[in-house]
């Protein structure tokens, strides 16, 4: 059923113009992805993006409409989960709930014909932390000790691919932290590929080495997290991952490599190898800047400002403290709600609500993307998350 | 003021014993009644305490036959109901199928109509294929009426699983069989044995149906039923008080095992 050739590529997942429809309605768009052995994948997007189908196509529970899946070398598409050297750490843990802990991380062992488990389950259970724990029935224990479990019961099975499925959803903030760090930690020791679906941005640029962000079924980006943070291709990866300032603007001129854009009369100066978006003079592009790249200067400053550096007059709408920074909304023409953090290392007393501000950064910090998209996508997914 | 004061502490307490009361009082006359030595026929005075019946259960002509009977009967319909009982309401809870619906309210018709129309037009049928009376109409019957029980039984567990923890056992190496023993029998096996204790029960007791289908057998509620007319035996109050410390046995083993294995577990 399983081999455990460790020279192999055997935890390469492949999936290659894999899709999911059901009935009318498409879950999953045509798809090519290959996640390479040893990696921490992340797919991430909200929910009904197609993340999870995606995972459950790996996992052989549900089955493509199109496309092959393959292990390594191995097609297993046509395979039954039961088949798959793949296992699942499912979102709510689904652990055997008649079982105690023992048996439950004993169970696929069990099945594959294997009769001495002790010393393994105890070795595993000791992994987790859980070596205390284990007669006692999963409802028994908290949900993170529950959490642990289900990762034991799976990776005890040496799959070739662990797949998680939103695996800390149900825990607290800090329970959360504590486990993000705690998977990253037994990813790296037992080497295996994870495949970890998430919807939560912070979580999938902490773990993953590499995050695909899908929405509407599509994968929208795939690439480090931050290089997919610097360089968003779309509107919806630009506002899903953090906060991204998008203001409309249309080419001005091209100076060397850079294209010098125009946005309600304020000139800026945007990298052309940051801009994914056609570069033709008088089109429209959108500028995008994150909010802890820029500077605040009160107006009266305006002048200490340094040369070459994008610049755009504004009021402060809003202000609040939270602490390591201060985040500003600022009213500009170009763009109503302008959002900057600031550093709170040397606090401007006059930056307060109604106070006219300039607005400035490193031009290198600007990236452009299509205009053709919608500029809001993403942004209500990041609340709700 | 105190006695008003004890009182509210304890209503609660109260109410549950004076209910508990109402609900046993019918056993204990029952058992105190089997130690009777009635004079004449009818056991509906306490005369003198003996244990004549108690010494000899079967001394009544054809009541210990009619007891095995029912046994008989009610241990296969038992079986029959819930083993179609759980697969129906694994069909009707798990697969979506043409007529889902209409089978979901027709099964609990059996439930809702009167039992002596249903016993009446069973016997019609009966009659129309030209059956014979007896030992297999009455199961047929029973295992027909104790269906609606178990499915509800065993679909309220059922509903209430979830599908994850299949879907878990197959990643983790179980085929489809392995599944269904390991995790799915084992995680439905109280709304199982909730409908199959609740199926021997009613087909143990039933008279209705029971009475027009049997022919000429006679079951042990028909020997009850017959023989108050012409005089009640002891031995009756004998075998309803042994059946009920044999349920109440059962009951506290369960309790006492399933204790044990909590503090193992511990």
């Amino acid at each position: 059923m399983k081999t455990t050739d460790a020279t192999d590529r055997g935890g390469d997942v492949r999936l290659s113009g894999i899709s999911k429809t059901y009935g009318s309605f498409t879950a999953v768009h045509p798809l090519d992805l290959t996640v390479p052995q040893g990696s921490f994948f992340a797919l991430l997007g909200a929910s009904g993006c197609g993340k999870t189908t995606t995972l459950r196509m790996i996992a052989g529970l549900e089955e493509p409409s199109t496309g092959t899946v393959h292990l390594g070398e191995q097609d297993v598409t046509a395979l039954p989960p039961y088949k798959r050297p793949v296992n699942t750490v499912f979102q709510s843990y689904a652990l055997f709930p008649h079982l105690d802990i023992f048996e439950n991380v004993a169970f696929g062992l069990r099945r594959r014909g294997i009769k001495s488990v002790k010393k393994q389950v105890e070795e595993m259970l000791d992994l987790v932390q859980l070596g205390e724990q284990a007669r006692k029935k999963p409802h028994q224990l908290s949900g993170g000790q529950q959490q642990r479990v289900a990762v034991a019961r799976a990776l005890i099975n040496h799959p070739k691919v662990l797949l998680l499925d939103e695996p800390l959803g149900a825990l607290d903030l800090k329970l959360r932290r504590q486990m993000q760090l705690e998977l990253k930690r037994i990813q790296t020791e037992v080497g295996i590929t994870f495949v970890h679906v998430t919807h939560d941005q912070e979580e999938a640029m902490t773990m993953a080495d590499t995050v695909a962000v899908m929405n509407g079924g599509r994968v929208e980006q795939l690439g480090a997290p931050a290089d997919l943070y610097e360089n968003p291709q779309t509107t919806f990866v630009a506002n899903f991952l953090g906060t991204s300032n998008l203001i409309e603007a249309e080419v001005d001129a091209r100076s060397g490599d850079d294209i010098v854009v125009k946005a309600a009369g304020d000139k800026l100066i945007l990298p052309g190898g940051r801009s994914s978006a056609p570069a033709t003079t008088g089109g429209k592009v959108l500028v995008g800047v994150r909010p802890e790249k820029i500077g605040l200067a009160h107006a009266d400053e305006a002048g200490s400002i340094p040369e070459g550096r994008n610049r755009i007059a504004g009021k402060i709408v809003n202000t609040s403290f939270i602490g390591v920074s201060t985040q500003y909304v600022v009213d500009c023409a170009a763009c109503p709600e302008f959002e900057v953090y600031v550093q709170n290392i040397d606090r401007d007393p006059r930056l307060v609500p109604g106070a006219d501000v300039v607005l400035h950064w490193n031009p290198a910090h600007t990236f452009g993307l299509d205009a053709a998209q919608d500029i809001d996508a993403g942004v209500a997914e990041e609340e709700a998350a | 003021m105190t006695f008003v004061n004890w009182l509210k502490r304890n209503l609660v307490v109260i109410a549950g014993l004076l209910t508990l009361a109402y609900l046993l009082l019918p056993n204990v006359i029952v058992t105190v009644f089997s130690f009777n030595k009635p004079n004449g026929r009818f056991n509906y005075e306490w005369q003198q305490f003996s244990t004549d019946a108690w010494k000899d259960p079967c001394g009544v002509a054809d009541m210990c036959g009619s007891l095995a009977l029912s046994l008989q009967i009610a241990f296969w319909a038992t079986l029959g109901a819930t083993a179609l009982g759980t697969a129906i309401a694994f069909a009707l809870v798990r697969y979506r199928f043409r007529a889902r619906g209409a089978v979901n309210s027709l099964i609990f018709l059996p439930m809702a109509m009167p039992e002596v129309v249903m016993a009446a037009s069973l016997l019609t049928l009966f009659l129309n294929m030209g059956a014979q009376l007896g030992f297999w109409t009455i199961l047929i019957a029973h295992i027909m009426f104790c269906l609606s029980f178990v499915v509800t039984a065993v679909k309220a567990r059922v509903m209430s699983m979830d599908p994850r923890l299949e879907q878990a056992a197959q990643d983790l190496y179980a085929g489809p069989f392995q599944t269904f023993v390991r995790v799915t029998l084992p995680i439905a096996a109280p709304g199982i044995a909730a409908g199959a204790l609740l199926a021997f029960a009613l087909s143990f007791d039933d008279f209705i149906i029971t009475n027009f289908n049997a022919g000429s057998t006679v079951t042990f509620p028909m020997f009850v039923w017959g023989s108050a007319q012409r005089g009640t035996p002891v031995q009756i109050n004998v075998i309803g008080t042994a059946m009920f410390v044999v349920a109440v046995l059962f009951v506290l083993a369960s309790m006492v095992i399933g204790n044990r294995r909590n503090r193992r577990k511990a």
